[in-house]
């Protein structure tokens, strides 16, 4: 009984180790994105709340807190108010599984990079059913909009990671990133370089932003399937985007980045001279390369029309990586340089 | 050959990081934003904001009430009444000034023979209700004697363009 006991504990235990981390990455990701994007546009970004702007992220969530939520007539209350927790369940969820340095995993599964996709296309039903139960066209257009473009994506995205699995003969995570032991140059991103892209590429239109943000499309649809949601309802969902965004970038990290490996590990002077470093702070530092990316593409790309995002989606990305899947096969085959 | 060309190009993303290139630079680039109540952006001596009546250095009111700033104020903002002072001067009774109404184009300042009208500096000042908007002759000359000084100088620093 007690020892039952104390492993819930340690279970519930690790899961705030990461959940808290995370939470307090979002508000911050947040305040990086205005700065960010704010100077890149020669501007400041919010520097009023704390020292340079550093709590306009808590009194957002308090704003944010104190706001009724309102929910439209005719919609459909249960599920209204369901969707936002169906969107950010999965998308903490999957955090269970990623490696933040080694054996620092909450969930040690072996298929992990098939739990990862198994959670991020749930994370699509939250966004449909918040569409649906709001009862407002720009919602439902949204919606499908959304939706579509987060299913055709996973496919892409989806190619791209079996490259990683071919290459790393496992789906554990902790298993690629030891698969990629070694310095910058024996990572996955040099093999696989167009997986790479285009994982990258299919991250960002995964998780609808910029340059794919027609989902929210402030000009045409105001902002998508969660435009009826206010207060905490729609906090949640700003929440999950951010969430899915981050791990994103951490996925990137794992996969393709050697994870919690330094960039000079087993060089002869610079691998020792580095060794001090813990392996969270690798990951933290490749993942937070990608979170920039997220928000320089933000401030510098206009956005695609609906229909060239389909078109890249379908016939430019899934193509490529079916082509460097072949090319992959022989690499193995002919046991290419460091990586096979 | 181009058609192919432009192929590789799209493929090696040129474009896009080309893009990057330039977003990336201004990000390290001196925002131009002003931090508002504490700075403030410089004013020509033209400015032309909230107006004045101007006194003379012995305290005398300059305005004679000749009304061709009342009559050459394209909005009507104006309203002048006068009489004959106790020394047979012409003088204002009142003179007030609609804000609403106001354009704020400068004529009334430019039509004044004795530079008693002018507009100041002054960019920013509030109303908390909508009679407020009509200032009188009394605030008017408050203001000219708050800002006398720079009224003055503005002056001086135009007067060669005049």
């Amino acid at each position: 009984m007690f020892e039952t006991f104390e492993t819930l504990f340690w279970i519930f235990a690790k899961i705030w180790a990461v959940l808290i981390p995370l939470f307090l990455a979002v508000a911050y990701f947040t305040y990086m994105e205005r700065r960010v994007i704010g100077h890149m546009q020669d501007r400041r970004g919010p520097n009023r709340v704390g020292y340079k702007g550093l709590l306009q992220p808590f009194a957002d969530a308090l704003k944010l807190l104190f706001k009724e939520i309102s929910v439209p007539t005719h919609a459909n209350r249960v599920l209204f108010l369901l969707a936002p927790a169906l969107s950010i369940g999965p998308a903490v969820a999957v955090w269970a599984v990623i490696p933040f340095a080694d054996g620092w995993v909450v969930a040690d599964i072996n298929a992990g990079l098939l739990y990862i996709l198994a959670m991020t296309s749930l994370g699509v039903y939250g966004i449909i059913v918040a569409g649906w139960a709001s009862n407002s066209k720009y919602a439902l257009l949204g919606t499908l909009r959304a939706s579509a473009q987060v299913v055709s994506y996973e496919i892409a995205m989806g190619f791209a990671l079996v490259g990683v699995l071919m290459a790393a003969g496992t789906m554990n995570l902790s298993g690629i990133v030891e698969a990629q032991a070694g310095p910058f140059w024996n990572w996955f991103w040099l093999p696989l370089l167009p997986l790479f892209l285009v994982y990258w590429v299919s991250g960002v239109a995964e998780t609808n932003r910029a340059p794919f943000d027609v989902a929210e499309g402030e000009s045409e649809i105001v902002a998508g399937f969660h435009v009826e949601y206010s207060g905490m309802a729609f906090a949640v969902f700003f929440l999950a985007e951010y969430a899915n965004m981050i791990l994103i970038c951490v996925i990137a990290a794992v996969m393709f980045l050697g994870g919690w490996y330094s960039p000079f590990h087993g060089v002869p002077v610079l691998g020792p001279a580095l060794d001090w470093v813990p392996g969270i702070v690798w990951l933290l530092l490749k993942a937070g390369f990608f979170a920039f990316c997220y928000l320089w593409f933000r401030a510098t790309f206009p956005r695609y029309r609906y229909d060239q995002i389909m078109r890249l989606g379908w016939k430019v990305l899934i193509p490529v990586t079916v082509v460097w899947l072949v090319v992959l096969t022989v690499l193995i085959y002919a046991g290419v340089g460091p990586w096979f | 050959m181009r058609p192919l060309r432009e192929y590789v190009r799209s493929f090696l993303l040129v474009e896009l990081l080309q893009g990057l290139r330039v977003t990336g630079r201004h990000l390290f680039k001196r925002s131009v934003t002003l931090e508002f109540p504490e700075e403030v952006a410089p004013k020509s001596p033209r400015f032309r904001g909230l107006h004045a009546l101007r006194r003379y250095p012995n305290g005398e009111e300059r305005c004679i009430a000749c009304k061709l700033c009342e009559a050459v104020c394209p909005a009507l903002a104006i309203t002048i009444d006068s009489h004959q002072r106790a020394d047979g001067t012409r003088r204002t009774t009142r003179y007030e000034i609609d804000l609403f109404k106001c354009i704020y184009c400068g004529f009334c300042e430019e039509s004044c023979p004795v530079d008693s009208i002018v507009e100041t500096r002054i960019d920013w000042h509030l109303m908390e209700s909508r009679e407020q908007r009509v200032i009188g002759k009394e605030r008017l000359l408050e203001i000219g004697d708050q800002y006398e000084a720079q009224i003055a100088a503005d002056r001086a620093a135009d007067a060669p363009y005049r």
